[in-house]
């Protein structure tokens, strides 16, 4: 029997999608292992944004509600996993590969001696209680499948990859409250402000379609070309390096190796060539579409869909197209 | 201040990746091996720091006998000296392993800041900094692009989905380096001749206290195989007026591809 623990993450009081995809992927291992689902939210406020979590799957929560844990703080945060996996009887501690998850879900490992699974894109447990997954490697020019041995596994799962599902409609879970695991005087890293950009633009690493814009796009103003674009699909804008390199856009846009790395739905890559380390970044998107007047631009070869032309041609017309398709 | 740099010694980025006949290791012919690039970040940061308020500065690297090469490009960019804990078990195992062997030489240094990169690039992973934060019993901050050092403090930044956090902390810490914080010097002749000359202190395991039989067998995280991305079917390429094309375009998105 293996007992699952879920971090929930929160923004503005709600758990973030990601951690619902991991508390769905949780339901699954919990019933395949024939054990519990616990999800562990933390922060002023965590049980009421739990309510709903039972509908999602969750058998049992667990809110810390300790006022000094609203913001993140790392060392608290990962000895609040660890304690609750510990108290849950959790075999494996699944957490979303967010940037806060990332972060995390390392250090809670090590506090419980564990073997520590990141970005995985399938995962699985066996008989014996091994957790196996497979994740990209090399910047996604290679698959490992990897397995963790001992009581514990966390695992860091890949936003964007496994659905979120309501798996119980209605169901409640059982919540329970705990005291924090670090007292507020052991704290000697924290987060002290969050500083939130002017325009709220939709972040890369969360947005179902993204629309990116790189070194064809021949200077700042001709962002607002992929900008429309991204508007009328309802997703994010992204860039390669040689446009944020450029200074033509922030670098939090930035898609690849050194930027974000990416699975939405929809990919749609504008005068990029597709440098490897740029696919990196965005390989396992689910449908991907470039544009680019190179017939020979390697971006092609990862490419579902190909449009050969001038991207000042071709995105004012396919964001009519767009349009009009979404209104009709 | 005393700064401890870590320093992976990973394939270049821009290396064909082909699986080898063992269907576990990447076959090594003819790729190149680079310090990991998140650790010019890290070493930058560190150099900058001893220039503004003297110290020393060490790059450390747990792996096999060929690091060296990584450390020499370290010292050459201006490191004082170089520790490696020579192993090449640790190009195999999992973070916490790695983790183990930076908190062993950092017990021996004691370094007043630790600093990363965001991750090694191969693995992919960016464990080694907060493992190493709880192994070691310091604050960490991962992935940052702003440091700043006060009297026994730091204050970073890092970003976060579709915002920036601020992180204030105490010193000693570990910190993770993410592009952005600065932008990497290149080794200079002179600095690679003088590197020639600079201390590279081997260690094995057993010399830190470090077990190597744990360390072969006791990994958690194993490679139990490692395989080729899934093929993508051959692309559906549009050519013509952009007109046509961008109408076929989006039709296909919404009726074939169900995306819009
Ligand atoms: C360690 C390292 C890390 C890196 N990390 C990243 C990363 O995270 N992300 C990243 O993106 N890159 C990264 N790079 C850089 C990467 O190697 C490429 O240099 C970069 O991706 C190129 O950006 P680009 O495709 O926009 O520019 P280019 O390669 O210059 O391509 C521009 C493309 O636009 C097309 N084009 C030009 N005009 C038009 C037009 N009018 N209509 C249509 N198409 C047009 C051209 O045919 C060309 O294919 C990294 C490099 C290194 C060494
Ligand atoms: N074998 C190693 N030797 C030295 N430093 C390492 C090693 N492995 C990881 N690191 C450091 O930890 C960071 C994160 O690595 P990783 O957790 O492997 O992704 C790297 O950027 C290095 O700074």
């Amino acid at each position: 029997m293996r007992n699952v623990l879920v971090f929930g993450e929160r923004r503005d009081g709600d758990l973030k999608k990601p951690s619902l995809e991991a508390v769905s992927v949780g339901r699954r291992l919990a019933d395949a292992g024939g054990g519990t689902l616990s999800v562990l939210v933390v922060g002023p406020g965590a049980a009421e944004a739990a309510a709903a979590l039972g509908a999602h799957g969750a058998d049992r929560v667990v809110a810390c509600e300790a006022e000094h844990l609203a913001l993140y703080a790392p060392e608290a945060y990962a000895a609040q996993i660890a304690e609750a996996a510990r108290a849950e009887g959790a075999g494996i501690v699944l957490v979303a590969g967010t940037q806060m998850g990332r972060d995390v879900a390392p250090r809670a490992a090590a506090r419980l001696g564990a073997g520590c699974l990141s970005d995985l894109v399938e995962i699985e447990t066996a008989g014996d209680g091994t957790v196996r997954g497979r994740r990209p490697v090399y910047s996604g020019k290679a698959y490992a499948r990897v397995a963790s041995r001992g009581p514990v596994a966390v695992a860091i799962l890949r936003p964007n990859v496994f659905p979120a599902t309501v798996a119980r409609p209605g169901a409640g879970a059982d919540a329970v409250a705990v005291p924090p695991a670090l007292a507020p005087e052991r704290i000697r890293v924290r987060t002290t402000a969050v500083e939130r950009g002017g325009e709220q633009e939709i972040d890369v690493a969360e947005a179902s379609i993204i629309v990116s814009g790189g070194r064809g796009l021949k200077g700042p103003e001709s962002f607002s070309l992929v900008r429309d674009l991204a508007r009328a699909l309802g997703g994010a804008v992204g860039a390669s390096r040689a446009a944020v390199d450029a200074g033509w856009i922030p670098h939090s846009h930035q898609v690849g190796q050194t930027g974000k790395v990416v699975s939405p739905n929809l990919y749609v890559a504008c005068g990029i060539s597709g440098a490897i380390q740029h696919l990196a970044g965005m390989s396992s998107s689910k449908v991907i579409v470039a544009v680019n007047k190179d017939p020979e631009a390697p971006i092609f070869k990862a490419a579902d869909y190909g449009v050969v032309g001038d991207l000042f041609e071709v995105l004012p017309r396919l964001t009519e197209e767009v349009r009009r398709l979404k209104s009709s | 201040m005393k700064i401890l740099v870590g320093i992976k010694h990973v394939p270049d980025t821009e290396a064909r990746i082909k699986v080898a006949s063992d269907g576990l290791r990447v076959d090594e012919t003819g790729i190149k091996w680079i310090v990991s690039p998140f650790d010019e970040y890290a070493l930058e940061e560190a150099l900058r720091i001893r220039e503004a308020r003297g110290g020393e500065v060490v790059v450390v690297a747990a792996g096999r006998p060929e690091a060296q090469a990584s450390l020499r490009q370290g010292l050459a960019m201006g490191a004082d000296r170089a520790v490696l804990v020579e192993e090449e078990a640790y190009d195999r195992a999992d973070g916490l392993a790695r983790a183990r062997a930076l908190a062993a030489v950092a017990k021996a240094e004691s370094p007043e800041l630790i600093l990363l990169g965001k991750y090694g690039v191969g693995a992919d992973e960016g464990q080694t900094g907060p493992m190493l934060g709880e192994l070691l019993d310091l604050p960490h901050a991962a992935a940052v692009t702003s440091l700043a050092l006060g009297e026994g403090t730091f204050k970073a930044r890092r970003e976060i989905e579709g915002a920036t956090e601020v992180l204030e902390g105490s010193l000693p810490a570990v910190v993770t380096c993410e592009k952005g914080l600065n932008e990497p010097r290149y080794a200079s002749l002179k600095g690679i001749m003088a590197a020639k000359k600079k201390p590279l202190d081997v260690r094995k395991p057993e010399d830190l206290g470090l077990d190597p039989k744990d360390l072969r067998e006791g990994s958690r995280v194993v490679w139990e195989a490692l395989e080729s991305p899934p093929p993508r079917g051959a692309g559906k390429v549009l050519k013509g007026e952009a007109a046509d094309a961008a109408r076929d375009l989006a039709r296909l998105l919404r009726e074939e591809a169900k995306v819009i």
